[in-house]
């Protein structure tokens, strides 16, 4: 081996007329087809570019966190300029949506492609962890999709809700509870299994029984005052419509025993504190257009 | 020169340049510098056919971004353009849109099957005639001759001190070359805006910041490639020479010296002495004219190498010292491998164009173009994709009914506004609802796009888990011209 590094011994090589380097392992040599020295400088000024690189970026990770670097640029700061660009960018058309009603918005193709687009992004973003990304819904979680509304499905009704929420402690908040008639000992377990059955009757998914009299009895004594005698709902109280084929919890007799015994009363966070009321229009636009809207 | 050789059947030619026989003691570079190439000028049939690529080439590059093509007065009129921001590429009577990418994608099949063609039947011809490397070097290089003189005195102004005649012609000759350079980042960046437009913004400082740093990187580039690094390029850092030598065999023809016929070299002198004796004397007077006019600074004479571009620069050197001496030409010619064997064995003459390779090329191109036609002949104006809510696949309504949402884009490729009216066909007692319009009008405006939600409702009783197949069309109210897409409705 030689104590050059640029350079070697080596032997003629007769087969192909190419010198050695002089490296040999096991009797296999090494060719030496010199490279352009130019390839050893681009090397050379790859790894002062990278010094530079460790001076003007964040490189070297520390204990807490990684070196700084002199321009003080980090992806953070990168992406929250990014976002400042494309509102400046978006400005115009945020005006227009920020400027025209719902209706409007509704009833104007562009303005509803556009309010769609960002409808769908900011729904993704804030509403999909319980609505589910194309508000399908689950157990608990109204679908959006369907025409069964429990607060109401105008316009004006999705934006009051999407605002202020349910239950959510805002003062503007829609409330009304369903109350827990078994635990709290105002109905016995027969009367709530009797009642269960009944509004299985009015849904439409049991025949009448024995206990079908007694269940209305209870009912009308109970329930209707909400739900309605006919157990229609009453939207302004966010009371369910019981005889559609729409179940928020499920339609077994088992889940309507547990809901009249312990009650139901799931919570929606207001968002306006969130949110700024273009946002709060384009979401209200993308749930209304998902097809369930009135 | 590196001496591997992409050749194995080569037969080089044993003489005095071979490698020296190394001591045990001598060190030897791992790294080597450049040695600086001089190519002399040369006249002839192949010079006179490369000057003519390098015209029409050039010409087609520089002026392609000016010539204008009518449209209409909604789209551009310059023929050949790439829009980004509009995403639209021009190309004279074609638009192709980005879901049509696979036209380009065509094309560089295509452009890729001709080469392998080109190879396979005469080596390295896109190296040696129409690489923007040669194109762009050979230019180059007649700058320098024009400034510096030729080879001789290129050799002379290099070794000779500073001097003032020295310092004005490298000025004037690095000038040049950065001029030509500054002028194809220039023309490059034409075919990304309006020409006309982007040449008066840049004269007057007001081009997009991305044209000015396009046309320094460019310049750059060609600064360096064509005025410096030159043949380094072709044997250093281009792929292409490794893959053409698999592409060729025994029947391509190849920039070839008929040894057979040059060997044993000798002087004009001795050569005639010796036939006069009756013994053998080979043509090469070994004057060295190929290796002078080489532009990558082989000597043809060693075989088939991978520095060698096949340019045939050499062929027109030596085929003028042939004339001068009176002997026969083409000592140097594009040659077959099979042929040169036959010949030496006195067979007959060797000519294989047709040969499995050839003819799989062949074919294979005409099957892309074939598909290419198609899809151009049939490419319609207008188009509709459909995209199927995925969550939920289905939205069970209160009155039992069941109803899909899909999101639909409708493409008009027109450039007038149009009107479409979208039905369905496949779902029993289906509605069709679009969301916020009339199905019956859905107007787009000229060479544009628009998506809409379309809600597709059944009272029908559908078999439990049902899939049905659905397909949407677009129709065009006042030409009928239609399109259509397939997707499912899926029920409880």
């Amino acid at each position: 081996m030689s104590t050059n590094p640029n350079s070697s011994h080596g032997r003629l090589d007769t087969v192909t007329g190419v010198t050695t380097t002089g490296h040999e392992w096991d009797g296999i040599e090494e060719l030496n087809n010199p490279l352009p020295r130019w390839w050893l400088w681009v090397w050379y000024a790859c790894i002062v570019w990278s010094i530079g690189y460790w001076v003007m970026y964040p490189s070297w990770p520390l204990l807490r966190e990684a070196t700084p670097g002199v321009m003080g640029w980090n992806s953070r700061t990168a992406v929250t300029e990014q976002l400042d660009q494309l509102q400046a960018l978006r400005a115009e058309s945020t005006a227009k949506l920020a400027n025209a009603s719902l209706q409007q918005i509704e009833d104007t193709p562009a303005l509803l492609t556009l309010a769609r687009a960002q409808g769908r992004v900011a729904f993704a973003d804030n509403c999909a962890p319980c609505h589910g990304q194309g508000g399908g819904g689950a157990v608990g979680f109204p679908n959006l999709n369907d025409d069964d509304w429990l607060w109401g499905g105008s316009l004006d009704q999705i934006y009051q809700t999407i605002s202020y929420g349910v239950r959510s402690g805002d003062d503007k908040a829609h409330s009304g509870n369903m109350p827990a008639f078994g635990r709290d000992g105002i109905l016995t377990r027969p009367e709530i299994s009797a009642v269960a059955g009944y509004v299985r009757v009015l849904a439409g998914l049991d025949k009448p029984g024995p206990t079908t009299e007694k269940g209305k009895e209870v009912f009308l004594a109970n329930c209707a005052a909400c739900h309605g005698d006919e157990g229609k709902g009453n939207q302004e109280l966010g009371a369910p419509n019981l005889t559609d084929g729409i179940w928020l919890y499920g339609s077994s007799k088992a889940t309507i025993e547990y809901g009249v015994t312990n009650g139901r009363g799931n919570v929606m966070p207001a968002w306006h504190t969130r949110l700024d009321p273009t946002t709060i229009k384009v979401l209200t636009v993308y749930v209304h257009s998902l097809g369930g809207g009135r | 020169m590196t001496a591997l050789s992409t050749n194995t059947d080569a037969k080089p030619h044993e003489d005095a340049d071979a490698p020296r026989v190394v001591g045990p003691d001598d060190d030897i570079p791992l790294y080597e510098s450049r040695q600086q190439i001089y190519p002399q000028s040369v006249h002839g049939r192949i010079r006179t056919i490369k000057w003519a690529v390098l015209i029409v080439a050039l010409a087609v590059y520089y002026l392609l971004p000016f010539v204008r093509w009518d449209r209409g007065p909604d789209a551009p009129s310059q023929a050949v353009l790439i829009d980004f921001p509009a995403r639209r590429f021009y190309f004279f009577f074609l638009e192709i849109w980005p879901q049509e990418f696979y036209y380009v994608a065509g094309l560089l099949i295509l452009a890729a099957l001709v080469l392998f063609l080109m190879t396979a039947v005469a080596g390295r011809v896109w190296c040696g005639y129409m690489c923007p490397q040669t194109v762009w070097t050979d230019l180059f290089m007649a700058v320098e001759r024009m400034v510096e003189g030729d080879r001789r005195e290129r050799m002379r102004l290099d070794a000779a001190p500073w001097s003032l005649d020295k310092v004005v012609r490298k000025t004037l000759k690095h000038s040049i070359w950065l001029l030509i350079a500054w002028w194809t980042g220039g023309a490059w960046v034409l075919y990304f805006a309006d020409a006309p437009t982007l040449v008066k913004e840049l004269v007057t400082f007001q081009a997009p910041m991305a044209a000015y740093i396009a046309i320094a990187v460019l310049t750059f580039t060609t600064y360096t490639l064509a005025g410096h690094m030159r043949e380094q390029v072709c044997t250093y850092m281009c792929p292409w020479p490794r893959i053409q030598a698999a592409l060729t065999d025994e029947y391509a023809l190849n920039v070839t010296y008929r040894y057979d016929r040059g060997e044993p070299r000798a002087s004009v002198k001795k050569a005639a002495a010796a036939r006069a004796a009756g013994q053998a004397a080979g043509d090469c007077i070994d004057c060295g004219q190929c290796v002078h006019v080489c532009p990558t600074g082989v000597d043809i004479r060693k075989g088939s190498q991978l520095s060698c571009i096949q340019c045939g620069l050499c062929i027109d050197a030596c085929n003028t010292v042939m004339d001068k001496i009176g002997r026969p030409r083409e000592l140097i010619t594009y040659e077959s491998e099979a042929n040169m064997e036959a010949r030496i064995a006195g067979k007959p003459f060797v000519q294989r164009i047709v040969r499995a390779r050839t003819v799989l090329y062949v074919v294979l191109i005409a099957i892309v173009c074939g598909l290419m036609l198609t899809a151009l002949v049939g490419r319609s104006n207008e188009g509709v994709a459909a995209i199927h809510d995925r969550n939920p696949l289905f939205v069970a309504l209160s009155d039992g009914s069941v109803r899909n949402a899909y999101t639909l884009r409708l493409s008009n490729k027109m450039l007038q506004e149009r009107a479409f009216s979208l039905s369905i066909d496949g779902v029993p007692g289906a509605k069709l609802d679009v969301v916020g319009d009339d199905a019956g009008k859905l107007v787009i405006g000229p060479d544009q796009t628009r998506e809409i939600r379309v809600l597709v409702t059944t009272k029908d009783k559908l078999p439990p888990s049902a899939s049905l197949p659905l397909t949407f069309r677009i129709r065009d109210v006042a030409t009928g011209a239609s399109a259509s897409v397939s997707d499912h409705f899926i029920g409880p």
